[in-house]
């Protein structure tokens, strides 16, 4: 039976109070939200807070607004919530695309984006999503709110530039004209981590060729994007030729590890042959033709 | 410290260590063994009950976390004696064989039918993808539920289910 040590319990009422309680409560506390990251970790004694502050209730964190240039996304928003949005899948397919295959249904009516992106397990799908769509994340401190892009915030495996008497609040994502992003990801089961993912985000130029791209991996090895794959991509007219040689690039960059999932020849594979299948499908929803070779 | 729920319709108090889980809230503190309890690693769905109307994997969620929330169990689901569809469903398309995902299964189900009430294979399939049928009975459990929404209306008492 697989039951956590024992600890306080204290529910926040809104994030000044969650701020609050992390200040009083010290480095041996931590907040849940989902709880189905750390919850775990802390059956198998590999988290042992003394307090768990519960933000479930903090309404503020839990709101998907759209603006003109932006879309706020409260991080207390469940995956759930994403998946059901018809804004979120309008303006970014990638982020549908992805929480399809996070977890299963039952569990994301339960995790939360801010979860996903604080738990910053290398296999972890919004990760790759966010730093192609260049979300930026805002973290509640102390001294006020801080807005960090994802290259600042995501530090590596299991850590993030969210220190401990902080609170991620919200993910902001540029809305750009023109743009196609897509995600797919290799599973053994549903529910299970990736063998491997690839996301992409391209936004077109007026005369038919890419002005900007970014293409990411999920649990390949790859920490951010791959700057390589985006700079053969930037300036030219979508072509057959040039998506080959993106995912030639895109496994090029990967370094995987071996594991139970699969080993490295097959991941080298994966990162290549979804690295072409997201950049088309990002290239087909804006409109992109990629003429026949 | 001190939780107060709706379990099944009924409010309920108690004293519980903030550690406790929900699945063993319901199963050891109010005896309701309906719920079952698996792999405790929110894997195998055995353990889903609805929070709010929503299936939940009750071993990742303490009972602290459901204070003030309204639970729903399998003891639940059958209502003035009257047997929910979902549960008249499993019964006629065979939907349980050793019976040990079921009541995760059926208040999936119920969940999905209250929110889709005419859903097609694929979304059943997609709505149960994180429960586990180890006797592999996916078959007769889609149709079970599909036999639940083409009888939303049936009723059959748990007086003949028993007779």
């Amino acid at each position: 039976m697989q039951v956590p040590a024992p600890f306080d319990y204290v529910r926040a009422t809104s994030v000044g109070n969650t701020l609050e309680l992390l200040e009083r409560h010290g480095p041996e506390s931590r907040v849940v939200a989902g709880g189905h990251s750390l919850l775990p970790m802390m059956k198998l004694r590999l988290a042992r807070p003394e307090w768990l502050i519960d933000i479930n209730d903090v309404a503020e964190l839990r709101h998907i607004t759209e603006e003109p240039d932006r879309l706020r996304v409260g991080s207390l928003t469940r995956h759930a919530a994403l998946l059901a949005s018809d804004v979120v899948g309008r303006l970014f397919p990638i982020v549908h695309d992805a929480e399809k295959v996070i977890a299963d249904p039952v569990v994301r009516n339960r995790g939360t984006i801010g979860g996903s992106l604080g738990q910053a397990d290398p296999a972890e799908d919004l990760t790759t999503v966010c730093d192609v769509l260049r979300a930026s994340v805002v973290i509640a401190g102390p001294g006020g709110e801080r807005v960090v892009d994802m290259a600042e915030f995501h530090r590596g495996p299991y850590e993030t530039a969210c220190e401990q008497h902080e609170l991620i609040t919200e993910v902001r994502f540029p809305i750009r004209p023109r743009m196609g992003s897509a995600y797919e990801k290799v599973e053994r089961r549903v529910g299970d981590w990736a063998v491997g993912a690839a996301g992409a985000a391209v936004q077109m130029a007026d005369d038919g060729t890419i002005a900007d791209a970014a293409i990411g991996l999920t649990a390949l090895g790859l920490e951010g994007l791959a700057t390589e794959v985006a700079a053969v991509l930037v300036g030219q007219r979508p072509s057959e030729d040039l998506i080959t040689e993106a995912g030639r690039l895109a496994a090029a960059a990967s370094s995987p590890v071996e594991d139970q999932r699969g080993p490295v020849d097959y991941k080298r594979h994966l990162a290549d042959e979804l690295t072409r299948r997201v950049l088309r499908r990002a290239l087909d929803r804006v409109g992109a033709t990629v003429p026949a070779a | 410290m001190q939780v107060t729920m709706t379990v099944n319709g009924t409010e309920v108090t108690r004293d519980v260590e903030p550690r406790l889980l929900l699945v063993h809230f319901l199963r050891d503190t109010l005896r309701l063994t309906g719920t079952h309890w698996g792999c405790d690693t929110s894997n195998c769905g055995t353990c889903v009950v609805l929070v709010d109307g929503e299936p939940v994997k009750s071993c990742t969620a303490l009972a602290a976390m459901t204070d003030g929330h309204d639970v729903r169990t399998v003891e639940g689901m059958a209502r003035n004696g009257t047997l929910d569809p979902v549960q008249q469903g499993f019964m006629e398309e065979h939907g349980l064989q050793c019976g040990f995902c079921t009541p995760g299964m059926m208040l999936t189900a119920r969940a999905l039918l209250d929110r889709n009430p005419d859903p097609d294979e694929g979304e059943i399939r997609e709505a149960i993808s994180g429960q586990i049928c180890r006797c592999t009975g996916y078959a007769t459990i889609v149709r079970s539920v599909q036999w639940a929404a083409a009888h939303p209306a049936a009723a059959t008492t748990e007086q003949e289910v028993t007779t």
